[in-house]
């Protein structure tokens, strides 16, 4: 009786805290209203028995996802409110595309039925005396082992999808070339000055200071000291 | 209704299966729903893919819970995973496609068509 009770109040919040994810005016406001969709649909999973999956929910959806979304709402410089422009002129269409699909979906649900033998075509029956999390893991190692393994590399092909979208090269950053530095010739020479002349007579010799300039640079080192520029 | 033919696992269950699939319609119509308020903003309609995926998997577990099948609970983990990396590459194209262009409106995004 109180679970049924508890399962219609997370059922209800669960919905209400939907429809504010849809319709919040502020998206900051959606990301908040689902992670409290993901509470309660941890505690409807609590309330059907799968108490690792609702464990795995809180931890990935509210502790990863959902804050994943939070940084990138909060760290784009987005004009919310021109966003929100077409949010009248597509609510009738919305509406009667939601509509239908939830009248079909109550159709399917209100007539169908478990077939009679449908206990003896489980494939992995709950061990009786076996905690949820003891019982998924004892299948997922040995006979799901293929399907683990391929979330492994979904996972692993997201993180370097993420990371491959996102890394730009430091264009901000000076970094020392080392190649360039030995590679490049011609900037200073070698001269043999007279003895006894100052700087009046041979002048300030100095390296071109722009690098891609490579056409003038040769026109400097025709005449001797490029100390103009 | 449905009617549960597996006999004794039912009662791992506080309510029936029909208040289960009853909520996860609703929630997969809100995700829908969603998708067509939120025409222009990418970041919502990533939510509401999550709200899809969220009421997939509440179906997937109640239909475990159910029958006594731990099989539909491996599924929904495969979801979480999936959904996961889903969101991850989502927001990292939202974050470039920001970068280069200054906005996020669905509708101005017709460079990645063929």
């Amino acid at each position: 009786m109180i679970a049924a009770l508890a399962f219609y109040l997370f059922a209800a919040v669960l919905i209400a805290s939907a429809v504010m994810v849809v319709t919040s005016r502020n998206p900051v406001h959606s990301v908040l209203f689902l992670i409290l969709t993901f509470f309660n649909a941890a505690a409807l999973f609590l309330l059907a028995g799968a108490e690792f999956l609702a464990m795995i929910l809180v931890i990935v959806y509210v502790g990863a996802v959902a804050v994943l979304f939070l940084f990138v709402v909060m760290m784009l410089d987005i004009d919310f409110a021109a966003l929100r422009e077409g949010f009248q002129r597509y609510a009738p269409i919305g509406g009667v595309v939601g509509a239908i699909l939830l009248l079909e979906l109550l159709l399917v649900f209100g007539t169908w039925q478990f077939a009679s033998d449908a206990a003896g075509f489980r494939l992995n029956p709950a061990p009786a005396g076996v905690d949820n999390t003891r019982a998924l893991g004892r299948i997922m190692y040995t006979d799901f082992v293929w399907l683990f393994q391929l979330s492994g590399l979904i996972l692993l092909v997201a993180m370097i999808g993420a990371i491959v979208l996102t890394l730009r090269g430091k264009t901000s950053t000076k970094r020392q070339d080392i190649g360039r530095q030995i590679a490049r010739s011609g900037s200073v020479n070698l001269r043999q000055p007279a003895l006894g002349a100052g700087l009046g007579e041979i002048g300030i010799e100095r390296p071109p200071v722009d690098a891609p300039a490579e056409p003038k640079k040769l026109a400097h080192a025709d005449h001797g000291h490029g100390g103009h520029h | 209704m449905p009617t549960t033919a597996t006999g004794d696992t039912t009662e791992m269950m506080a309510v029936g299966l029909a208040h289960y699939l009853t909520v996860s319609a609703i929630l997969l119509t809100l995700g829908v729903l969603g998708i067509f308020l939120n025409r222009k903003n990418v970041i919502v309609i990533l939510m509401s893919v999550e709200l899809i995926l969220l009421s997939v998997s509440l179906n997937l577990v109640a239909f475990s819970a159910t029958l006594g099948d731990l099989t539909g609970q491996v599924f929904a983990m495969l979801i979480l995973t999936v959904a996961a990396a889903e969101a991850a590459i989502g927001l990292a194209i939202v974050v470039i496609y920001f970068r280069n262009r200054g906005t996020i409106e669905v509708e101005e995004i017709s460079t990645l068509k063929g």
